[in-house]
């Protein structure tokens, strides 16, 4: 490995994962500073639960090489799970056992030292706000606390290092929120965090992201890089009524590059946002449509995400008909 | 890097007592299932032949009739429940289950019988079991005989003035099951079949269970060992299935009456190492099938068919085709009944049963070895 494995948490060079003839991960390269947020981010079946999978030794790659931690993802797996916490994407606790006993079944699979047991036990509960509810069926808890007692479990032995597969999902937004503050202040103790996400609003929390999209690495900076610099293209917001018939007239007019709903608006993307925006009022107007404002707006790390998917889909239909 | 740590075994144990004692329906199948199979097949599976129910038409109505006809009321293996009058009534009384057979005694029978001349008695038969039929054709047969031997002894007697000595005697006598009751015999053999099927059923859902909830992917992200996984698993359930090779003993010795003329130590001895390959061959299944459903399926014809069919404890291995012989050797429930017979009825040890045992021990370690083997710490 070329890179110094002390400042980096995780090391991936071209790392590749197939199923058969489907390519799950395509040839992936990366580094994760120590305490460092990352963001893994991509629609569903992207590839980001597969290459965690493979960060976290659970899977073995196709190709390419990786350490996490400073040990080989390859060679030497089994000695990374003592060094990681991981979370999976499914809720993996046992509901039949109370919230006690799970804390103490890992506790033991973990060999936490009998002098760290209890203290290691009582931070846990503190932190997952659980103390009350130690004898409490964790099957019966609401998704929210059941997360947190999971990200504790993932955690009784001290990781340096945390992988998170999609920890929000299905949870509420409060409990998100609050999720994401335990997330910092494991952060700020020097944990290195490794979170996937399909919440646009959870990437803005991470102090780096990845973009992935069929199984590549589309995008790599941080959420303010990202919106700055990835973006060639430029948003124009349109508020006008019936904005869902008007989307379709929208994408027809002459320079516009994609368009989307967002909420009521309609963003379109395209080069030149200043000759766009007469035009464009002119033929939704014309169309019968009531126009608001048209203004140009700073994008959303999902306007950069629609965009970057977009210009992807464009580049390999056109390979695709390259090819054919 | 090798060996395996006794406190990450210790977790996996304490945990799966957890899911077992809060889960009512395994200990449904640990306690409740072997103790019903066991009454089922116990009362059920009586192979003994009595009170045939028999329909009777004496057409005769002669003393020597009624005579042949009173042994058959005398025996415990007859009851007569009918008299037709006609074979219209003989035909129904077979067609509709109320006799299994019927005695058919002709109109010149007291007159022949009393002549000394050669009669025909007519048995006929519901042939749609072949075996208790064979069974019940063999107890008919021997009272019409004894009661045509006993017609020449006087003949003889009238003649010559004393009675004749019959020139063979035979005397027999049941070893090991003195009284010859099938249930004596079908308990021991019960037994090997219950637990065969209760341990594999057990052990089936709990691999499977944790790929299904997901839990199986959060254990492989740790440092748990393979090993020390289904090791501990196997822990509880081996508790379990002692408990019920205790219950059915128990059951054995003071519901059927069966006693045990063998070793207690090594009655348990044998049956631990059974267990143990019982136990490890549902975590392989377990392992194989992922889901609880096609797991407990699969353990149920993969186990209880054969050890049910092919030990030995239905159908004599004796009487199988040659082919289907061959097959038997690789069943383990054969050894484990051959050896609970052997034990129970006829109080043998190991100096006699040491093939057995060496191969049930041979089964269990193979077993527990591919138990382990199989359970890879990946996802694919």
């Amino acid at each position: 490995m070329n890179a110094a494995p002390g400042r980096f948490a995780v090391t991936l060079r071209d790392l590749e994962r197939r199923f058969g003839d489907f390519v799950a991960v395509n040839r992936i390269s990366l580094d994760v500073r120590q305490g460092e947020i990352f963001g893994f981010l991509g629609p569903n079946g992207a590839g980001k639960s597969t290459t965690i999978r493979m960060l976290c030794g659970l899977l073995e790659p196709s190709g390419g090489q990786g350490t996490v931690a400073g040990l080989d993802i390859r060679t030497q797996r089994e000695e990374i799970k003592r060094s990681i916490g991981y979370m999976s994407q499914k809720f993996s606790l046992y509901d039949d056992l109370t919230v006690e006993e799970n804390i103490d079944f890992f506790s033991g699979i973990y060999r936490v030292s009998k002098e760290k047991k209890a203290e290691r036990k009582t931070w846990v509960l503190d932190m997952a706000h659980l103390q009350e509810h130690r004898r409490t069926l964790t099957g019966l808890l609401p998704g929210g606390w059941k997360q947190r007692l999971s990200l504790g479990c993932a955690l009784l032995h001290e990781p340096r290092v945390l992988f998170l597969d999609e920890p929000t999902s299905g949870v509420d937004p409060l409990s998100r929120r609050s999720f994401w503050d335990l997330i910092y202040q494991l952060a700020g103790e020097g944990v290195t965090v490794f979170v996937t996400t399909h919440y646009m609003e959870e990437a803005e929390y991470c102090d780096r992201l990845g973009l992935i999209y069929r199984g590549e690495l589309v995008a790599l900076g941080t959420p303010g890089e990202m919106k700055g610099g990835l973006m060639t293209d430029q948003v124009l917001r349109v508020s006008c009524d019936r904005s869902h018939e008007a989307l379709g007239v929208a994408a027809t007019v002459d320079g516009v590059r994609d368009a989307a709903l967002f909420g009521r608006d309609i963003h379109l993307m395209t080069e030149d946002a200043e000759a766009l925006a007469p035009r464009l009022r002119q033929a939704l107007e014309a169309a019968g449509f009531q126009v608001g404002a048209v203004e140009r707006i700073t994008p959303s790390l999902e306007d950069v995400f629609v965009s970057l998917i977009e210009a992807r889909d464009r580049a390999d239909g056109a390979q695709k008909e390259f090819k054919a | 890097m090798s060996g395996l740590n006794f406190r990450r075994l210790v977790a996996v144990a304490r945990k799966e007592f957890i899911h077992v004692l809060r889960d009512p329906r395994a200990l449904g199948i640990a306690i409740v299932l072997p103790m019903i199979m066991l009454m089922i097949f116990g009362y059920a599976l009586t192979m003994d032949l009595d009170r045939v129910p028999l329909a009777v038409w004496d057409q005769s109505r002669t003393p020597q009739s009624r005579e042949l006809v009173s042994r058959f009321e005398g025996s415990r293996y007859f009851s007569v429940v009918a008299r037709p009058g006609s074979y219209g009534e003989v035909e129904d009384t077979l067609a509709r289950g109320q006799t299994m057979m019927a005695l058919v005694l002709p109109v010149e029978f007291g007159r022949r019988v009393a002549s000394g001349r050669k009669v025909q008695v007519q048995v006929l038969t519901d042939g749609s079991d072949a075996n208790t039929t064979t069974l019940a054709i063999s107890y008919a047969d021997a009272i019409v005989r004894n009661y045509s031997q006993e017609i020449l002894v006087e003949k003889a007697r009238q003649l010559t003035g004393r009675p004749p000595a019959l020139p063979l005697d035979l005397r027999f006598r049941a070893w090991f099951n003195t009284d010859m009751e099938s249930r004596i015999f079908i308990v021991p053999g019960l037994i090997a079949v219950i637990m065969m099927l209760i341990a594999a059923l057990l052990t089936s859902l709990t691999v499977a269970r944790e790929w299904e909830t997901g839990t199986m992917e959060q254990l492989i992200s740790t440092p748990l060992r393979g090993s020390e996984l289904i090791l501990g698993k196997l822990a509880p359930y081996f508790a379990i299935g002692m408990v019920d090779m205790l219950l059915s003993v128990l059951a054995g010795r003071f519901l059927f009456d069966v006693p045990i003329r063998g070793s207690l130590l090594l009655l348990f001895g044998v049956s631990a190492v059974y267990l143990v390959g019982a136990l490890s061959l549902g975590i392989l299944i377990s392992a194989k099938a992922k889901t609880q459903l096609l797991a407990s399926q699969f353990a149920f014809v993969a186990t209880f068919l054969p050890a049910f069919l092919l030990s030995g404890f239905m159908f004599d291995i004796g009487n199988m085709p040659r082919a289907l012989q061959v097959v038997t050797y690789l069943i383990p429930a054969r050894y484990f009944v051959a050896f609970l017979r052997g034990l129970y009825l006829k109080g043998t040890g190991l100096a006699q049963l040491w093939p057995e045992c060496l191969l049930m021990v041979a089964f269990g370690a193979l077993m527990l070895l591919a138990a382990v083997r199989t359970f890879k710490k990946r996802l694919a």
